[in-house]
């Protein structure tokens, strides 16, 4: 604080002329303003856990496509050779049938992951319209589709899926019916939060003034601004739905056979447990991994998207 | 506060209003005959059965007597069992079922907790790791896997505890495990966050600017309100319970009402799939309704207004 | 005569982002003596926050770092105290007030108990004295019945109260130290007023010092002995209020001068604003940070950082303006009219 300016060594009165501002360095270089999604896939990025989990669901999905395409054997090929161990010619053995199981596997992963991404996708569409007709209408409109959601909602999800499974022939179709006929419930709760909290802002004010149709208004503001809380809930609903189908099926009321899906391979192999346990191990672990992926990258992508961590 | 149960209580009758009557036009619409299975039924006892059961009444007949029976808490007759009520299965099953899904709710809720809060309290260090490693397996594994498992090893290749039945504690415990160990991953996962949550909050900042110890902050200020969020699980976790007691008591041989109702759905005794059906829904909407309750006297923060919460 | 209390030498704090390093804080330097006010002035982001947390050692590590310097309260550094021996000074020789009472109390837990646990743990006391102190306390800073209050969650507060019952806490184990972090930003006006009043009240009363952080200078003025302006995570000028308000000597103290709204603006007086924004603090320019925004920016600000100038025993700036081979530059017209103003009132007021 004493005269330090002395050790500046030379100082030419040519420095101190008066030069003015350079504002072009002030606003070039405030805050590197990197857009909101790269923002989120630099976060999302570095979620080990999340980033792993694309890799195996990746995988999975991989080995789902082509290893029932280029097997030498098929899903229900009786082979001859019943509750064998694992081995060169059988990687996962064969179940008390005579089947391969990792044939089984792979085409078991197909029908489970086709359940699980068919029934979010038929949950979004019913859960955004609802929730954006319901959140941009308001009032009466409003009311009484949210009094519906509510009621919706309290009706135990799993109870509804079991009778209408007990009553509908067993399959594919009323699978996935079963598990969408109120899983959406939650969807359109969050899309209609998302649509009130945007709703109300400029950008879509201005939309408005505009003479922007609501449909336009939902298409090109809506989804994407609420686009972040659509994605996690979707990951968040393909592993229970998979989850779901894997205990529907141990009920009894899963996919018909020859057909296999994880929940059936899984239920099948419990019964077989003491003499064959790759029966059970090989479909559990899979469901098991495939569960654990997509809730990794759920998570991840909840934790990349909340603005409390945003600085 | 009042005005809010009963807009609540009102939501829940609706609902058991309509699950009511869907199950009922569900199973009349079903295919096959509740007794098809016993086949080479003379035609005159066919028909006997029916009007004992009263299947030979117009559907409106049928609907308002399930209704008022209903109303009643009188369930109907078993039709694969003669001589048993739905309310008799669901008195001799619902106690053992009770008592699982209390000892499952206890365990799930007692080690979420702990490992939720050891995670938290060693954030991304090595008991972190384990316990969230723990949490993660407990939610990706499917609970009937794990059942297995600890079938095959704990009690077949171990001998540590029984492989099957209900005869006193011992036979408790596996069923307990493998019900609670996915929910104890969920509490745990919650609690760590939000104990993380809270670890940034401004008011644990002005605890610590008080000259707070890091463990008093920890049990009089942080825990506290981190715990909130598990008693809003507590109602899924009910639901979840009851669930998974349909398998875990299948699988264990459990005289249970879920092994009850499980058996009634392969055998399509649809008397008896249509009451359990109700008694759990009335359970279930009414657990989670005193949840909810529950969650606001605890939390003075919130206040029911008509409007529900915020 | 004057005992210093706290001395802040060559402070540097950087955060660790996934950006990088971020020097929030540029060694900073100054010192609080005895019963004094010193008010710390910037815009949001020019680290008088963070130093204020600094020095309660409130800084979460990581991703913060006391990169250098010293805190010396008492004579004692702070720094490299522990947590746990940190944690003996806290609340009891220092305390603070946070901006935010709507969310600086602990929502599931009483008023009153939230007071008592500072006595209980800096005082040995029993319990019920404790208990009559604290509601001693809700009485001294305002709080009308105060032995209802005590028992009372704080969402039964509005913020002008729940802010009282945050100074209580702060006054409860009765410190040498308060520092005041923006204590009225997020209160409305006239409960902003009644709130530095009472600081202001308890100062006279308990000869405590004050750190008072804000971006208002207009509060400065009633509440200062000395004022320190910070940018770009450094200490620009400081001196007594008279100083900054009657003889300011930094560019950057003009425009802040100039930005101040008054109630007695004339309708042709624009309220001035400093055009450009503060600099980014991952790469913190070369030479004087204000440079890049200041209309009488020298050649050598881009070049060298000026270093602090001697103005008057009591008075200091870092501005190369001050330096003997500077141009002789005039605080601009509007800000000296405005200063004549301020002048005026304060004699009124007197």
């Amino acid at each position: 604080m004493e005269k330090r300016h002395d050790t500046y060594g030379e100082l030419t009165p040519e420095m101190f002329r008066v030069v003015g501002p350079r504002l072009a360095e002030s606003d070039q270089m405030p805050k590197k303003t990197v857009s909101f999604w790269k923002e989120v896939w630099y976060r999302f990025r570095q979620n080990k856990l999340a980033v792993s989990g694309v890799f195996i669901l990746a995988i999975i999905a991989l080995l789902a496509i082509f290893v029932p395409e280029f097997s030498q054997y098929s899903y229900r090929d009786q082979l001859g050779v019943y509750n064998e161990a694992p081995s060169k010619e059988h990687w996962f053995g064969t179940d008390d049938l005579g089947r391969d199981v990792f044939v089984r596997v792979w085409y078991g992963a197909r029908i489970s992951l086709f359940i699980g991404i068919t029934a979010a996708i038929i949950d979004l569409i019913i859960g955004v319209l609802w929730g954006s007709i319901s959140g941009l209408f308001g009032g009466r409109v409003d009311d009484i589709m949210m009094r519906i959601v509510d009621i919706l909602s309290a009706i135990p999800y799993l109870l509804v899926v079991i009778i209408l499974l007990v009553v509908m022939e067993q399959g594919l179709l009323p699978m996935i019916i079963a598990l969408s006929i109120t899983g959406w419930v939650n969807m359109a709760r969050i899309v209609r939060g998302e649509v009130l909290s945007i709703k109300n802002r400029e950008f879509v004010l201005a939309a408005r003034t505009l003479g922007a149709s609501n449909w336009h208004l939902i298409v090109r503001h809506i989804i994407p601004n609420a686009l972040g809380a659509i994605l996690v809930t979707m990951t968040l609903t393909i592993p229970t739905a998979i989850f779901t189908e894997a205990f529907l099926s141990f009920l009894g009321l899963g996919v018909n056979q020859p057909i296999a899906s994880w929940g059936t391979m899984a239920s099948e192999g419990m019964g077989g447990l003491r003499v064959a346990p790759w029966r059970l191990f090989f479909p559990a672990f899979f469901i098991s991994l495939t569960i654990f992926a997509f809730n990794a990258v759920g998570d991840g992508l909840r934790d990349a998207l909340d603005p409390k961590l945003r600085k | 506060m009042l005005k809010y149960i009963i807009k609540r209580i009102i939501h829940i009758l609706i609902a058991l209003f309509l699950i009511v009557t869907a199950t009922f036009f569900l199973m009349k619409a079903a295919p096959g005959n509740p007794f098809a299975n016993e086949r080479d039924f003379p035609p005159e006892i066919e028909a006997n059965l029916n009007a004992k059961y009263g299947l030979d009444n117009p559907w409106y007949i049928q609907y308002k007597d399930y209704l008022i029976n209903t109303l009643k808490f009188d369930f109907g007759e078993s039709m694969k069992y003669k001589e048993r009520s739905t309310n008799d299965i669901i008195a001799e099953g619902f106690p053992v079922s009770l008592a699982l899904g209390l000892e499952a709710m206890l365990i799930a809720v007692g080690l979420g907790v702990l490992f939720g809060i050891i995670a938290a309290l060693y954030h991304n260090r090595f008991p972190d790791y384990i316990a969230t490693t723990i949490a993660v397996l407990g939610i990706s594994v499917p609970s009937f896997v794990l059942a297995g498992l600890m079938q095959y090893f704990i009690s077949l290749k171990l001998g540590l505890f029984p492989v099957a039945g209900w005869n006193g504690f011992k036979y408790t415990v596996l069923p307990a495990l493998a019900i609670a160990l996915t929910h104890a991953g969920y509490i745990a996962k919650l609690v760590r966050s939000s104990m993380l949550e809270e670890n940034h909050s401004e008011y644990v900042k002005l605890a610590r600017a008080k000259g707070l110890g890091k463990w008093t902050i920890v049990f009089k200020h942080t825990l506290r309100n981190a715990l909130m969020p598990v008693i809003t699980y507590l109602g899924p976790l009910t639901a979840g319970v009851v669930t998974g007691s349909f398998i875990i008591e299948q699988i264990f041989a459990i005289p249970g009402l879920g092994r009850h109702f499980v058996q009634s759905i392969t055998n399509r005794d649809y008397t008896v799939i249509m009451g359990t059906t109700v008694f759990y829904a009335i359970i279930l909407m009414f657990a989670v309704l005193i949840v909810d309750i529950l969650y606001t006297i605890i939390d003075p923060r919130i206040k029911l207004k008509g409007g529900g919460r915020k | 005569m004057k005992k210093p209390l706290l001395e802040v030498k060559n402070l540097k704090i950087n955060f660790k982002t996934y950006a990088g390093l971020v020097q929030a804080v540029r060694g900073v330097d100054f010192t609080l003596y005895e019963g004094e006010t010193l008010a710390i002035v910037g815009e949001s982001g020019s680290g008088k926050s963070v130093t204020s947390n600094a020095i309660m050692k409130l800084i979460p590590e990581p991703p913060g770092i006391y990169a250098d310097g010293q805190i010396l309260f008492e004579g004692k550094d702070l720094i490299p105290l522990s947590d746990k021996e940190m944690s003996k000074i806290r609340g009891n020789d220092i305390a603070m007030i946070f901006q935010d009472p709507m969310t600086a109390l602990n929502p599931t837990i009483r008023v009153g108990k939230q007071i008592m646990e500072v006595i209980l743990r800096h005082k040995s006391v029993p319990k019920h004295e404790a208990k009559e102190r604290a509601i001693e306390l809700l009485r001294q800073v305002g709080i009308p019945m105060p032995e209802k209050r005590f028992n009372q969650y704080p969402h039964e507060f509005s913020g002008g109260m729940r802010q009282r019952v945050v100074i209580a806490i702060a006054l409860a184990a009765d410190p040498k130290l308060l520092i005041a972090d923006e204590p009225t930003t997020a209160l409305d006006v006239t409960i902003q007023a009644q709130i530095l009043e009472l600081l202001k009240e308890i100062q006279k009363k308990r000869n405590t010092s004050i750190i008072f952080i804000t971006h208002d200078l207009g509060v400065v003025a009633n509440m200062a002995d000395r004022v320190a302006v910070m940018y770009a995570g450094q200490i620009v000028e400081y001196g007594t209020v008279d100083d900054i308000f009657y003889n300011p000597k930094h560019p950057y103290t003009w425009g802040l001068l100039g930005s101040m709204p008054d109630l007695n603006n004339k309708s042709d007086e624009k309220l001035y604003a400093i055009p450009g924004s503060p600099p980014n603090l991952l790469h913190p320019p070369k030479g004087d940070a204000f440079a890049p925004r200041n209309q009488y920016a020298l050649a050598i600000d881009f070049e060298l950082e000026p270093p602090m100038f001697k103005v008057s025993e009591t008075h200091y700036a870092k501005t190369w303006l001050l330096h003997e081979n500077a141009p002789k530059i005039d605080i601009p017209e509007p800000i000296v009219r405005r200063m004549e103003r301020y002048k005026k009132e304060a004699g009124l007021n007197e």
